[in-house]
């Protein structure tokens, strides 16, 4: 049988190709653009070839908030999935507990970020907020305006509490599609409440766990309007990860240049552990 | 070794999911529960395992009352419709499981699922994982960590019900080898009839959470106890007709089908219940009734045919061997096979047993 050639097709992609070029390509062929020449603005240009790149990359002050955003994603994930594993686990499974605890685990994620910020913020201050006030009067020399560490603390905090929720809700959804049979063959076995975790609900789960690791890394690598609410990148650098680092360099200096390569180093960063991490994950999934 | 249920009851809320039961299962047995969905077979499964509890009632293991008794501290083993298995384990892995907890040398684990998993064939696939097997290698893989247990009750809650066709009829001849020398009570739950025919053992017949009738499972088959039994145990579903005895005639209500028998029983109103094979197309033993139907649809599966027809009033439904290739709407004629008809009097009872 010949097939009939239809070109018409093609017309039902255009508005994709419209929208995608719209809002990614052309946005990232502009800082492409930007990454290897230099402007003053109105226009004019000079080619300045990869020296941008060269200069963010041994560039101390890269150094130093890659380095914080590291260190802050990972915290992030060392805290939010154990903890929203482990929440998932001690949520009821039927019963009027099952919607009370879904909505309340929803909501932290419904709240706009920066209203999150703001909202950490005035709970955090040392003389009116609730948390900060509280902290001090019960004897601890509590600031994040001023002390870095309580900047860190305040800020990781606010991150486990906006979105642990998430690592929840995924991991909750992986237990309920286990099959009630896998616990009881587990029971006749005579499996603990260890084993069962460890060899039935954890590989159960492998995959929700996948992408909540992927997203959380994501999300963390990336914040931005939190952080910026609540610290401003403060006190000092303490706190100025990647994102800020990068709106300061661009909006705040105006090194376009620079800030461009410093973008597309980002993207590439976050586009490589990506793929890394899932391609590790997913290595033995396409067996079955 | 026996398994007893005592007055065994499970009530759900305002539910009632079994209602009281006595049933005694001997050792060496192979124990079929014959019923449809929520007749209550995985619920009596449980209870039996001690995986859940019953309302009311005791069940007595070996002379020792082990209501209440947790099921990690009895010595049983279940299998499921689902091929449940451990995902990231190995198949040897897998069958060794229930042997590591109970802290048996390594050496005795090996041996132990070696032998195993040569009766189950999959002495070939003990690296793989169970996400690279087929369906009825996975099951297989569940049946062989139920069986190196060496339990007193393996329980089968319908093992076979997600496998497709070929491999179904081949793991149901192989069961009942299995379980031939084994010194445990296996009880096998299933909403099939053939299953129940071809594992042979006792079968309880159960309906709405009661067990109907308990015994061997040729005679629940062929002597069912009562109307209800006997429509559990029947599928294509037996056909009912009310009837009328008046001397040595007996004729079915509201038609002129007729015939005359010297069954010694009242005269009055009785049901009768006619299996599908005893309705055919062609005359079988040596008395036999005409029917006229009209045909309602043929199914056709080769080496058997299913005709579904209308006489009077009710539908009837007959199996007769070899392609009876009939039109829909045609008017036909079919022959019972008197002597197979079970007859039931007004409370349902069977009164001949023949």
């Amino acid at each position: 049988m010949n097939k009939t050639l239809n070109q018409r097709a093609w017309l039902f992609v255009i508005p994709v190709f419209v929208l995608v070029a719209f809002n990614a390509a052309v946005p990232l062929m502009t800082v492409v653009n930007y990454s290897f020449q230099e402007t003053f603005g109105s226009n004019v240009f000079a080619w300045e070839g990869t020296r941008w790149f060269k200069e963010i990359l041994h560039s101390e002050r890269f150094h130093a908030s890659l380095g914080r955003q590291v260190i802050f994603t990972f915290i992030i994930l060392l805290i939010q999935l154990p903890l929203g594993i482990g929440i998932a686990l001690t949520m009821p499974k039927k019963g009027w507990g099952v919607p009370v605890c879904l909505i309340l685990m929803s909501m932290p994620l419904l709240i706009p970020w920066n209203v999150v910020g703001a909202m950490w913020n005035i709970f955090a201050l040392p003389d009116i907020g609730f948390l900060g006030n509280s902290l001090n009067s019960l004897g601890f020399d509590y600031n994040f305006t001023q002390q870095s560490g309580d900047a860190w603390f305040t800020t990781i905090l606010m991150d486990v509490w906006h979105w642990t929720s998430l690592v929840v809700l995924l991991s909750y959804a992986g237990l309920n599609s286990i099959q009630p049979a896998y616990y009881q063959a587990a029971e006749i076995d005579g499996a603990s409440r260890w084993d069962i975790f460890r060899y039935i609900e954890l590989p159960k789960m492998k995959k929700v766990l996948t992408l909540a690791i992927l997203l959380r890394f994501m999300d963390s690598f990336m914040i931005y309007t939190e952080p910026f609410v609540l610290t401003g990148g403060g006190p000092g650098n303490a706190t100025n990860f990647l994102s800020l680092d990068l709106v300061k360099m661009a909006l705040g200096q105006f090194d376009l240049g620079p800030a461009a390569a410093m973008s597309l180093i980002y993207f590439l960063i976050v586009l490589l552990i990506c793929w890394i991490f899932y391609t590790i994950m997913m290595k033995d999934e396409g067996r079955t | 070794m026996s398994l007893e249920l005592k007055d065994v009851e499970k009530k759900v809320g305002i539910e009632t999911h079994i209602h009281s039961t006595n049933i005694k299962l001997e050792k060496n047995t192979i124990n079929i529960l014959l019923g449809s969905t929520l007749a209550g077979k995985t619920t009596l499964m449980q209870i039996m395992a001690g995986l859940d509890k019953p309302t009311n009632g005791e069940i007595w293991f070996n002379g020792e009352n082990v209501t209440g008794k947790e099921v990690q501290k009895r010595n049983c083993s279940m299998v499921y419709q689902q091929f449940i298995n451990y995902p990231n384990f190995t198949v040897f892995e897998n069958i060794a499981s229930p042997l590591k907890i109970t802290g048996i040398k390594s050496n005795e684990i090996k041996e132990r699922v070696g032998k195993v998993a040569e009766l189950l064939k999959l002495s070939a696939m003990l690296n793989k994982k169970p996400d690279e097997l087929s369906g009825g290698q996975q099951q297989r893989t569940a049946l062989a960590r139920a069986l190196v247990k060496d339990s007193d009750l393996i329980l089968l809650d319908e093992p076979l019900a997600n496998l497709d066709f070929k491999l179904r009829e081949e793991l149901r001849e192989e069961l009942p080898k299995l379980f031939e020398d084994r010194d445990c009570i296996v009880v096998y739950a299933t909403t099939e009839p053939q299953d129940a025919l071809m594992i042979g053992g006792n079968t309880a017949t159960l309906l709405e959470g009661k067990v109907i009738q308990y015994g061997k499972t040729l005679d629940v088959y062929n002597k069912p106890e009562n109307l209800t039994s006997a429509r559990v145990f029947s599928d294509p579903p037996m056909n009912i007709a009310e009837i009328n005895k008046n001397g040595e005639t007996f004729k079915i209500n509201n038609n002129n089908v007729e015939w005359k028998s010297n069954l010694k029983i009242k005269d009055g109103k009785y049901k009768i219940g006619i299996r599908p094979h005893n309705i055919t197309t062609y005359k079988e033993g040596n008395n036999s009734v005409e029917i006229n139907g009209k045909v309602l649809i043929s199914e056709l599966s080769g080496s058997e045919s299913l005709i579904h027809f209308t006489n009077g009033k009710l539908n009837w439904v007959s199996l007769s061997n070899g392609i009876q290739s009939k039109n829909i709407g045609e008017e036909t004629k079919l022959y019972m096979n008197i002597d197979e008809f079970l007859y039931f009097d007004q409370n349902n009872r069977l009164v001949n047993h023949g």
